[in-house]
Order: structure tokens, then sequence, then C-alpha cells
């Protein structure tokens, strides 16, 4: 699937998104009819209360999963029409990934979990520096790359989680919680990592129950219950 | 040329590192799989070249021998037409059955031996016409026997043993045996190992004169051999004695050693395929071990699969890692196994027999082969858990503490 580009206006559209989970005790809806457009360039967060399908919509977003009925249009393309493999590579090339927990591999060194998704786009190592460029841009020093992430305080592993979701240059970051985790000091410095991002014209959408981080972005969405709070 | 670097390979492999014991306990079971069957077919290999090559220097040959089977049990009386030697008279109709072919009518019979001062020891001694000794053995040192003289030919093993060379003098009987003669040897005999006709390895060959002359049974034979040009005709000569001299009663019986070749290596087979069988078990517990294994691998790393999944890697890239994961275990578990086997089965070939046959392909082969086995049963074994690590749901993987 290499060749789709999400950069073009609108960048996700969702129209009467639903999710609905078949579970043995009974079908659970997580999203009831969600429809909104975000456009190349926001920072959008998405806020709601625990339960209320926020991660589940990020997740839709993402490519982790999709939609139980309704439209999830990513660049123009209707996510119910491309296969497994098609999701996984536009995951790959135009989709950044920051989790709370950062979710790095803890068997591979700092620089080797911001490099793999170059490894997994290009077939072979970087050769171009990218990744040591990245891992720069985020403030993490040369003496940190051989560094497990189990060597790694919470900040320093949450950037380099950034760093790796922005290797493969994507064109839109998803972050969940991305300081769930960490103290008020390194959210904050992790947050001005993320603005600043924003405003080299990443489109930003981020999952936060946190007011005072929502306020970094342009737009805030309230899912309640699985619909867009009025 | 850019740098291309399997990461999965990586991944896989650093699994199989920071699971070290786990992993090895796993490869145990493949060492032990991949062992059962290789040294076994090696030994087995071993025996069957060893017995074949042996078996075929008299594998052209029938061997006529009295029929026991009529003397006494349960069967009616033989009325005396049956005896424990072949006679001239029989002889002569085992002739005229062969046709053109060599008929060697051979004495036999064992009889104390002293050589020196050393102890004395029971040995066969056959008694052949001295013009067809040669059909039989060859020399390795001195010459073979000649008409007149009472000279005589002794096996390798024997002269080995009592250390005999060409010109030493043997004492044959003694009180007890009734016997008492000295013959010089004038040939050492090269090894022939097993055979149905003459095993003259541990045995002395003398002219027949010789041997009646001491023992009696003139014109009475313990055994006659026809040798044959080829294995082919065999079994018309067969039938046509039987059928002369078995026409009532059963007098004679009558041994081919190229069935015997065949049936025992149909024996060696069987037990060889048998071992192979319970190699194939312990292979097939170590299947289990290394199934076991791979799903506790895929559950310790259900988080780092959904990272995986979420940044890009595709299903069949998380189906090969652990593919790669059961492969590296199964080449651990087999290259081990290999070099067990190569020592093993060497230092078992030799505990058993001779090791001159241990350096063949028909032996050697034993050892890749069972590395292929163990290799494969572990990548049959890898599969589904492999394929249920790709088959996760991502989201859920994520989820997983």
């Amino acid at each position: 699937m290499r060749g789709i580009s999400i950069s073009d206006v609108p960048v996700i559209r969702l129209v009467d998104v639903r999710k609905v989970y078949k579970l043995k005790a009974g079908d659970v809806t997580a999203l009831q009819g969600i429809s909104f457009d975000i456009h190349k360039g926001e920072f959008v967060a998405i806020m709601g209360p625990s339960g209320s399908g926020k991660s589940t919509l990020l997740n839709l977003i993402g490519c982790l999963d999709v939609p139980t009925s309704g439209d999830l249009i990513l660049a123009g393309r209707n996510v119910k029409d491309m296969s497994d493999d098609e999701l996984t590579f536009l995951r790959r090339d135009e989709i950044g990934f920051i989790f709370q927990k950062f979710n790095l591999i803890s068997l591979l060194t700092a620089y080797e979990n911001a490099e793999y998704p170059i490894i997994l786009k290009q077939g072979h190592m970087d050769e171009e520096g990218k990744t040591a460029q990245m891992m720069k841009m985020v403030g993490l020093g040369d003496d940190l790359m051989t560094h497990k992430p189990n060597e790694l305080s919470g900040g320093q592993q949450q950037r380099v989680a950034i760093a790796r979701a922005l290797v493969n240059d994507p064109a839109l970051l998803l972050c969940d919680e991305p300081t769930g985790n960490l103290d008020s000091v390194t959210g904050t410095q992790i947050m001005d990592i993320l603005t600043g991002l924003n405003e080299q014209g990443r489109t930003i959408v981020m999952v936060t129950h946190d007011p005072n981080i929502a306020r970094s972005a342009h737009r805030i969405i309230n899912i309640i219950d699985g619909r867009v709070a009025a | 040329m850019k740098r291309r670097k399997n990461v999965f390979f990586q991944l896989a492999s650093r699994n199989v590192r920071l699971n070290f014991s786990r992993s090895l306990l796993a490869a145990l079971g493949i060492i032990i799989g991949v062992v059962a069957i290789t040294a076994m077919g090696i030994l087995g290999a071993n025996i069957q070249l060893a017995v074949s090559s042996n078996l075929s220097s008299s594998a052209n040959s029938i061997i006529i021998t009295p029929d026991t089977g009529s003397r006494g049990g349960f069967g009616p009386p033989s009325g005396g037409t049956t005896s424990l030697l072949i006679s001239d008279n029989q002889v002569r109709e085992i002739e005229q059955a062969a046709g053109h072919n060599v008929v060697v009518p051979i004495h036999s019979g064992s009889d104390l031996i002293q050589v020196g001062t050393k102890d004395k020891k029971r040995v066969t001694i056959y008694g052949l016409d001295p013009e067809k000794v040669s059909n039989f053995v060859e020399i390795a040192e001195g010459s073979s026997l000649r008409g007149a003289s009472s000279g005589v030919l002794i096996g390798s093993t024997l002269a080995k043993d009592q250390n005999i060379n060409v010109g030493t003098r043997i004492k044959v009987g003694d009180e007890s045996t009734g016997t008492n003669e000295v013959v010089r040897v004038v040939g050492i005999l090269e090894p022939k190992g097993f055979g149905i006709d003459l095993m003259p390895d541990n045995a002395i060959i003398a002219p027949d004169h010789w041997y009646t002359s001491v023992y009696g049974n003139q014109g009475e034979y313990q055994q006659v051999d026809i040798l044959v040009p080829s294995i082919k005709d065999i079994p018309p000569i067969k039938e046509a004695i039987d059928k002369k001299m078995n026409k009532n009663v059963k007098v004679v019986s009558i041994t081919d050693s190229g069935a015997l070749l065949v049936t025992i290596n149909s024996t060696i087979g069987q037990i060889s395929t048998f071992i192979l069988l319970l190699g194939g078990i312990s292979l097939l517990v170590a299947s289990v071990s290394i199934f076991n294994v791979m799903m506790m691998s895929v559950k310790d790393r259900i988080n780092e699969i959904g990272v995986l999944r979420s940044i890009g890697t595709t299903k069949a890239e998380i189906r090969k890692m652990f593919i790669y994961e059961s492969f590296i275990i199964g080449s651990i578990g087999a290259v081990i196994g290999g070099l067990i086997s190569f020592i093993g089965g060497y230092l078992l070939v030799r505990l058993i027999g001779t090791t001159n046959y241990f350096f063949t392909p028909a032996s050697l082969l034993y050892v890749p082969y069972g590395m292929a086995i163990g290799i494969g049963v572990c990548l049959l074994s890898g599969l589904y858990p492999a394929a249920k690590a790709a088959n996760l749901n991502p989201i859920e993987a994520l989820r997983h503490d």
C-alpha cells in the first residue's frame, strides 16, 4: 500500500462510525455513530471519561481495528476496502503511534527501537542517519542510544517512542495518554515536543483525560458513552 | 549495497538467548531424537555393510548339508535313509545336478591344538581338496596347500591370537581326543569374516587326505559346496538337487548364501526401522516440548507482538519471527545432536565391530538426515504458535501486561 498519502485534506473523515464488540456475555457497543473530520495540520484532543470509547476511536483511526459500520476515510480511502496488509503498511508509513506505556521492545536498544520502522519500511538499516537525527530532536543524547528500555527513565522511554513514531516521517501522529505515566515536569517536556511537531505541520490526534494537557490542542472532541458530546 | 538486516531473525535469536535455559531444554529433546535416529541409523548401516561385504564373498555358493531335521523329533521314523554325513554317492548325485559348476566336498570337525607351550585351544578343522582351496580363501602370507604335503593353512584371527607364523608347528589333538599329530603352517589366510560356506578366520584348513587319515570319514563329508558363477544360477540347481535327493524323505538341507544375505539384510533393515521408530518417538516428544516452549514464548511476548503490529509489522513477518525461533532451537539441537551422533556413532560402531564402513556415504548420510528431521520437526512444532502469534488482535495484544 505504498503511495497512500493522508496529507490530502481532510486527513481523517468519520461518517456514522459504530463499533460493537461481540462478547460471550453479549454485545458491547463502544461507539454509536461518530462523525467528524480532522484536517491537515490540526492538533485534536479527544477527551472523555473512562469507558467512553475514546481509545476505541483512536484505535480505529490508527487502523488497528476497523469499524463495525459507518465509514472511516483516511486520505480518501475507506478503510473497510483495505486488506490487513494494506492497513499495516498505512500504519508503518503514514501513522506514528505514541502510547501511555511507551511500548518499547525490551530486547532492543533505544536506537534499535527507534530504527525499527525504517528497517520495516526499507528492508535495510538506517543509512541516512534519520534515527540519530530524530533521537537528537527529541532530546536523547548519543550516550543513551545503546541503552535498553529498562535502563531509561519514563521520560527518556517516551522520547524514544516519539523518535520511533517519527522516523518514517508520518503525516499523522496518534497519541494515547502520552503523558499518563510521566511526572508533570517530564509531561510538559513531552507536550512541548508534540506542540513543536504540530507547528512543523504534523497532524496530531491525542487521547487524554487531563484538561491541562488537552489545552495544547487546537480542538477538543468530547466523547461520552460512545457519542460526540454536543 | 545497503546493509540488509533481518530484524525478525535478530529478534528471534535474541529471544532464544534471553530464554537460554528454556530453549536449551527444548533443544535437548531434539538432541536426543537426532542422536537416536542418527547414531542408530549409522550403526544399522555399518552392520549391514559389514555383513553384506562379508557374505558377498560367498554369495554365489550353494551349501548342502545332511538334513538333521528328520532325525528324532515328532516325525515318522526315517528308516535309516538319512545320515549325518554326505556320502561319495550323494556327492556324485550333487555333481550331476550341478552340471559344470565346481563341487567341493568338505570335511569339518573340531579338535584341540597347542602352539609351543601355550594353552590348548579348540578350533575348527576343515579338510579340503588342496586344488579347490583357492575357491574359498585368499592367502595373505606363505603358500597354499600342496597335494601330498601335510602342511596346513591358518585363519587370520587364530594366527594373531596364537602368534602363529608360516613355518610354525602345531600340535593337533591330545589323549582326550585320541589324536596326536604335528602339522606345519604353510600359509596364513586373509580375514574372511562371517560366511555360511566356510568360517576360516579361527580355523585350520588341512588337505582332505590328511584329514581322513587322522579322523577317518573317508568318502563322507559334513557339507558339499557348489560354486556358481552367478546368483541367477542358484535356483535351478537347488531345485534339481532337491528333486534328486529329497524325493521321499528330506535327506539334505540346501542353503544358498544369496538367500541368507537377503534374509540378514532384511532382518537388519527391520531392526534399523524399529530403532529409527524409537528415535522418531523421542522426536515426537521433543516436538511437544518445542511446541510448549513456543507457546510460552508467544504468551510472554504478546505485548511485544502488539507493538510490532502497531508500528507496521505484517502478520507474515510476525509468523516468520516465530518460525525463525523454532528454526534456531531446532538448528542448535540438530547441530549438537549431529556432532554427538557422529562421535557417538563412531565409538558405538568401534565397540561393536569394524569402523571400516563408518566413513562411507551410506553410513554418514544418517547425520544430515537426522539433523534435517530434527529441524523439520522443530519447524512443524513452531507453525501453530507462529500462526497464533500472527493472528493476535493488535489492540488486545497491546493491552496485555
